[in-house]
């Protein structure tokens, strides 16, 4: 097991105030919440921050904490010496982390289990059966985000998903159980829409029904292809000529190739609508195709002659006219 | 067949699943539904709704909380409302202001992803 530095992570000195350690926290947490933060890394982050936090606001954890010594390096191999919290009793009071039982191994070994346990208990994924035989209760509902391509919201799809399902065990050991399910992806789903699977999530209490499974729908980002609600985007690249005499030209979309027609005159940024082609449903989205100039490098000395010839056939063209410069 | 056997089942036997329902304008949640799903009392939903947080789809009359109908991505707000006040102990008030600032960053990125930055 790793050692945690939970200073470093923190970033405060080993001497901080007990107000310096809040105001630390709340300033890194409101950098790396995974709601706010668009950083890869913010969640584990979070979490690590959250764990630090957890003991070194508590001047109790601290202490115990402190009384490992100086000596140990973050990622350190870590085994606490035998004796390390003798004398100590930690009130398990004023306990509000976040999702204890995402705490490390480390967190485990100092502060026991009891704490991982009890959170886990209190985020209602298990259940010891509270009330027993008499007690009847709906089971929770679970929730969870699955990254889909956007070709199964055109196609629809069965998707394999593995959930990760913690569980406390007559030890108060908490573990992941994979909980591996088929899932219909429906032909016209959106992103950030909720799919429910009916029954899927907790069993009930006693005779009561089990919950259901939120599934929250992201779509991977696409190497081509953009989404905006029930719209699709491509950038679409045109050669001059295309785009100044007009081309009848073929563009990939996700239903397979169309042949598009580029009118003359047009633009970068030109948007062309194909209507109904976005995603599918009642009332389907639009496909736009988004067409962007490419010029030919000029590579050999035929080429610098022909872009030559086009500068003095374009002579009274100034492309920065906008801009306030003069031609 | 009960859960604990379908746990154990490897996946390339599992039979697809056929109850799946896509919560949107047809099946929007219910006030009860909504709780449930994210684990809060109905107060606490009712006061988001007071506090312009959520706004239900269907809301015949002002106060009639049994025929408000909420979409996912109400939903989504809620869940993202509780993280932020229980991880940074922001009340309601700003946590509103949060949402309200993250959907206009969402939004321009969007945009910002749509333009590729021309």
């Amino acid at each position: 097991m790793e050692f945690k530095d939970y200073y470093k992570i923190m970033g405060v000195p080993r001497d901080a105030s007990q107000d310096d350690i809040k105001r630390a926290y709340r300033k890194l947490a409101r950098k790396y919440h995974p709601d706010v933060s668009k950083d890869p890394q913010a969640e584990v982050r979070f979490k690590e921050l959250g764990e630090a936090y957890e003991v070194l606001k508590d001047p109790e954890k601290r202490v115990a904490y402190d009384r490992l010594g100086t000596n140990w390096k973050a990622d350190q191999e870590f085994r606490p010496p035998p004796d390390w919290n003798a004398g100590f009793e930690f009130s398990q009071q004023g306990f509000t982390g976040a999702d204890a039982a995402q705490f490390s191994e480390f967190f485990e070994s100092l502060f026991g289990r009891s704490f991982r346990a009890e959170q886990a208990r209190r985020g209602g994924e298990t259940r010891g059966g509270p009330g027993g035989a008499f007690f009847h209760a709906p089971g929770e509902d679970r929730y969870a985000k699955i990254m889909i391509e956007l070709e199964d919201s055109y196609h629809g799809a069965t998707r394999t998903i593995s959930l990760q399902v913690p569980e406390v065990d007559a030890e108060g050991h908490v573990s992941t159980r994979e909980h591996k399910l088929n899932v219909v992806i429906p032909r016209g789903i959106r992103p950030r829409q909720y799919i429910r699977l009916a029954g899927k999530g907790a069993p009930g209490h006693g005779q009561g029904k089990a919950g259901d499974l939120y599934l929250e729908i992201e779509f991977r980002s696409h190497p081509i292809y953009r989404v905006d609600e029930h719209d699709v985007y491509l950038d679409l690249p045109v050669a001059p000529w295309e785009a100044a005499l007009g081309a009848t030209i073929t563009a990939p979309t996700p239903e397979g190739m169309v042949d598009l027609k580029i009118p003359a005159d047009s633009t970068t940024g030109r948007k062309l609508r194909l209507k109904g082609r976005g995603i599918p449903g009642k009332t389907p989205g639009d496909f736009y195709v988004v067409l962007r100039i490419v010029p030919p490098p000029a590579i050999d000395e035929s080429d610098k002659a022909f872009y030559r010839s086009m500068a003095e056939q374009f002579k009274s063209f100034n492309p920065r006219a906008k801009l306030g410069v003069q031609a | 067949m009960s859960d604990e056997n379908e746990y154990q089942k490897e996946a390339s036997s599992l039979q697809p699943e056929q109850t799946v329902t896509i919560i949107d304008e047809q099946n929007a949640l219910t006030l009860t539904e909504i709780s449930h799903a994210c684990a809060v009392q109905t107060g606490y939903i009712i006061e988001l709704v007071d506090e312009g947080l959520i706004t239900p789809e269907i809301a015949t009359e002002e106060h009639e909380p049994h025929r408000w109908r909420f979409s996912g991505a109400q939903m989504r707000r809620v869940r993202t409302a509780l993280r932020l006040q229980s991880d940074l102990g922001i009340n309601l008030a700003g946590v509103a202001l949060a949402l309200q600032l993250l959907d206009e960053i969402e939004n321009l990125q969007m945009r910002l992803n749509v333009q590729n930055n021309w």
